[in-house]
């Protein structure tokens, strides 16, 4: 069994109190994971301040290249595990083996998280719209003519991360470049990557003062939110609501994100079913960039139907089948919970599960100790159902048909909306609202994201502010 | 000394160093203890049973009885005759039905447990908390607990034993114990509330009090504590919330700061509560007691029972803590949860059964809120140890655990 410990200040730390991680397959443990206390965390955020200024003092020309050479290690070399060695191979195969996700999955996400630390001049030019970053070095700076100042909002970027997709990873990665060392909660089943990242940038020569890994309890993971000036907040509404209103938290729940099929392509649906189904489904359809919803101006019937009639083919596949389409759930209690839930919402009427009607078969799939939950594709009838605006841990997605002039009035907050249209009037009014994050017009799939643009939240922002700075010979 | 009787009847204070001698071998002592319990029985059963001055309570009580109880107990395992003790008799009154007729007209307190929802659990104590913590301090090592120190009490107030009984402990020791106001009940509704913040505001007042207190110069070297009191002002020294208080009472900060709990002067500490896992007491060896140099001793506690003793924590056991009762004035037996009268194997992990022997009260059988591993003698407590103490994991979901 692999004992993976916590990193304080970057130095391994075997406690008394661990988690055991089993094979979502076998039930054989697979890994101890050494938790620590909120007072220890209290404790050790107390000395960020000096974490901080021990990395700032690294020329951000410089951070970038060990950001860049720790993607090169993550990938491709051996590293500790705890006190065990973990190649890149043996890292999918851990990722997998607790999480449930197929390793086909995680290979893919674990390439992004690599792409965004391999090019982490792109990305960090999308967060700060091209600044040239030795201006973090002095502190201000000169670009365009114009005077530049940002200060640092916090000695360390607190992150309390989900167990269902490593692909969120990319999204804390940078602060590193960023000169802001981190403070990382992992998922209960997914320590494998934050712990694997860290040991890279630590071989990368990252001071280990700035890698912090703190597998703790709910209340530790309140002492991190509380402790940090800025963190991420991963999950859904019930662990986020909490922290809605306290900018120091940027939360990630679940996304809502949409297609909108506008009145000049909806009835030429079928030409879209790939990029729908894309949208869906891709990477189990378990990313908060999935959609969960689709808002055609006509033909929602048919729509679903076609659909419904792709995603049925969808089948429950071994974590390490090459085919794999969808993830299978590490506890099956929890697949049975969400489909029970959607059961009982589907008693409201004016809402049918056609992906089930055409499979012919029930949502949830068991086998040995594994669940899967098979795609649902819910026609409703109105926005106002209560299944039109959820979003589940599988392939879940609602139809409504909804007059194209209505759309906007109806589809609430939306991390990504794919616009399928060409109406210069409605683009107007897309590019008009106030309640999507990342807008895409025309036949683009809400999964495909560029990187150079930040999609939810801006890390930059979240770390830095900008203030007035003017200085004069004394 | 109170004004109550303490020798009435029969013999209710025993002291822990008649078992420190080590030309004595254990087995010995665990023979000498077994025997002891018994006759402690005995005696016990015969007061609260006997019309003269017996507990009306179990007067009553015996009326339902198929044994009886003055003829049929001679042995600590014959207790199995009264079956469980449920504490749902000790919510509400009148509370003086649980008063011996033996002990009437002497001065009572009633000390409280919970009481979140609902009527609280009562005890009505006459001495007993002077007695139990009289017996613990023979326990105490003279080096980190000074005769004469003064005492903070970090810890409940209000219609708890803990307050008085650490009161009693610095008298008796020849010191004065300062305290603070804390209801743990408001901070178990903040957290039902989902009021996180004020219940870290509640906690944060409560340390502040402390600070006020150590700021006051008073000499304080000994404390009482809970584990999460113990880190909050842990964190709260060494973020300088001492020196500032310090700065705003204009008093001069010494040389080498107040940024610990002991540069605060504290050597000892008396720390209670189920919380105590082995992390945190290592944690708090550590990083909090600089590696040792403040010494603590866990203990485990609560109104029912008296005070249980921990074996010498420290790194050379990995930290594990196992508590002793005080015997004979109160067992604890680890058993079962499907048959209580059925110990688990020494290493096992069973529920906690709780016997108090005391004249004041009678309380045979009562499975705990807590469980954990059954322990083997040891030389200085020469009876069964209870180690990995915990809430019931039966429990544990509907359990909230505060400050204390």
């Amino acid at each position: 069994m692999i004992r993976i410990p916590s990193l304080r200040m970057g130095k391994p730390y075997e406690s008394l109190s661990k988690t055991t991680l089993v094979h979502h397959v076998t039930g054989d443990p697979v890994a101890e994971v050494s938790q620590i206390t909120g007072s220890q965390i209290m404790r050790d955020l107390s000395k960020m301040g000096q974490a901080r200024r021990e990395l700032a003092a690294i020329p951000s020309a410089e951070l970038l290249n060990r950001v860049k050479a720790a993607a090169k290690i993550f990938l491709e070399e051996t590293l500790p595990c705890g006190d065990t060695p973990q190649s890149f191979d043996d890292y999918i195969t851990n990722l997998s083996s607790t999480t449930g996700s197929p390793m086909l999955f995680c290979r893919r996400n674990a390439a992004k998280v690599a792409y965004v630390m391999g090019n982490i001049d792109e990305i960090l030019a999308g967060l700060t719209r091209g600044m040239d970053l030795s201006v973090l070095d002095k502190g201000h700076g000169k670009q365009d003519g114009r005077t530049l100042c940002f200060f640092p909002t916090t000695d360390a970027l607190g992150a309390i991360l989900p167990s269902n997709s490593p692909g969120v990873h990319s999204l804390w990665v940078p602060s590193i470049a960023l000169k802001i060392p981190l403070v990382i909660k992992p998922g209960r089943e997914e320590p494998w990557t934050p712990f694997r990242l860290l040991m890279a940038y630590l071989k990368a020569g990252i001071p280990a003062s700035a890698l912090n890994f703190f597998p703790t309890d709910h209340a530790g993971a309140g002492d991190i939110l509380r402790g940090c000036n800025r963190s991420l907040l991963f999950g859904d509404s019930t662990t986020t609501d909490p922290y809605k209103h306290d900018h120091r938290v940027e939360i990630h729940g679940p996304g809502y994100s949409k297609v909108l099929l506008g009145a000049d392509v909806s009835a030429n649906y079928e030409k879209y079913l790939d990029l729908l189904v894309e949208s869906v489904a891709a990477n189990g359809g378990r990313s908060c960039i999935n959609a969960s919803a689709i808002y055609t101006h006509s033909h929602g019937k048919e729509l679903a139907e076609a659909l419904g009639a792709r995603l049925a083919k969808v089948k429950a596949r071994p974590w390490d089948d090459q085919n794999v389409e969808i993830s299978a759930f590490a506890n099956p209690d929890v697949a049975d919970r969400i489909s029970g839930m959607i059961d009982n919402l589907l008693q409201t009427p004016g809402a049918e599960d056609v992906c089930v009607r055409l499979r012919g078969t029930p949502r949830v799939y068991k086998e040995g100790r594994c669940a899967w939950l098979l795609p649902s594709v819910v026609l409703c009838d109105s926005a106002q159902h209560p299944l039109a605006n959820k979003e589940f841990l599988f392939p879940y997605v609602t139809v409504i048909e909804c007059p194209q002039d209505e759309m906007l009035a109806t589809i609430g907050p939306s991390l990504v909306v794919s616009a399928i249209t060409g109406d210069p009037e409605f683009t107007q009014q897309l590019l008009d609202c106030n309640l999507v994050e990342r807008l895409n017009i025309g036949a683009i799939s809400t999964v495909r994201l560029s990187w150079d643009q930040p999609h939810e939240g801006n890390l930059f922002t979240h770390l830095y502010r900008q203030r007035a700075f003017a200085e004069a010979p004394v | 000394m109170s004004k109550y009787e303490r020798n009435k009847g029969f013999n209710d204070y025993f002291s822990p160093a008649q078992w420190f001698d080590p030309a004595v071998t254990l087995e010995t002592k665990v023979k000498n203890a077994k025997e002891q319990l018994d006759q402690h029985v005995r005696d016990t059963v015969a007061w609260h049973f006997s019309p003269d001055t017996g507990t009306p309570f179990w007067l009553e009580k015996a009326k339902t009885y198929k044994f009886n109880p003055l003829k049929d107990v001679h042995t600590f395992e014959d207790l199995h005759l009264f079956g469980t003790f449920e504490d749902e008799w000790l919510r509400g009154g009148p509370v003086d039905r649980w008063v011996p007729r033996g002990l009437k007209g002497n001065p009572v307190y009633v000390f409280e447990t919970g009481g979140t929802t609902g009527l609280p659990k009562s005890r009505v104590v006459l001495d007993d908390y002077r007695i139990d913590y009289e017996m613990m301090s023979e326990t105490l090592p003279d080096q980190y607990f000074p005769k004469g120190s003064n005492w903070l009490m970090l810890g409940p107030s209000g219609p708890r034993r803990l307050r008085l009984a650490i009161e009693h402990l610095a008298q008796h020791r020849g010191g004065i114990s300062f305290c603070i106001d804390l209801d743990p009940r408001w901070v178990v509704k903040l957290i039902k509330m989902r009021q996180i913040e004020m219940a870290n505001l509640y906690k944060e007042h409560a340390i502040d009090q402390a600070l006020t207190i150590l700021a006051g110069g008073h000499d304080i070297k000994c404390m009482f504590t809970t584990p999460k009191l113990l880190a909050a002002l842990d964190e709260a020294l060494r973020a300088g919330k001492l020196e500032d208080k310090y700065r705003s009472l204009g008093k001069k900060i010494p040389v080498g700061g107040l940024r610990s709990i002991q540069s605060a002067g504290i050597i000892g500490i008396f720390s209670g509560g189920t919380e105590f896992t082995p992390q945190f007491t290592r944690e708090a060896y550590e990083e909090m007691l600089d590696n040792g140099e403040v010494y603590m001793t866990p203990t485990y506690g609560n109104t029912l029972m008296g005070l249980a003793c921990s074996k010498p924590i420290g790194p050379h056991d990995g930290f594990k803590i196992t508590y002793y009762a005080p015997q004979p004035r109160a067992a604890t037996e680890v058993v079962d949860p499907k048959d209580y009268n059925k110990k688990v194997e020494y290493g096992a992990t069973g529920r906690v059964l709780l016997t108090t022997l005391t004249r004041e009260f009678f309380v045979p059988r009562f499975p705990e809120r807590d469980e954990g591993e059954r322990e083997m003698p040891y030389e200085r407590y020469p009876w069964d140890g209870v180690s990995g103490v915990r809430t019931f994991s039966e429990l544990a979901a509907t359990t909230v655990v505060g400050v204390y």
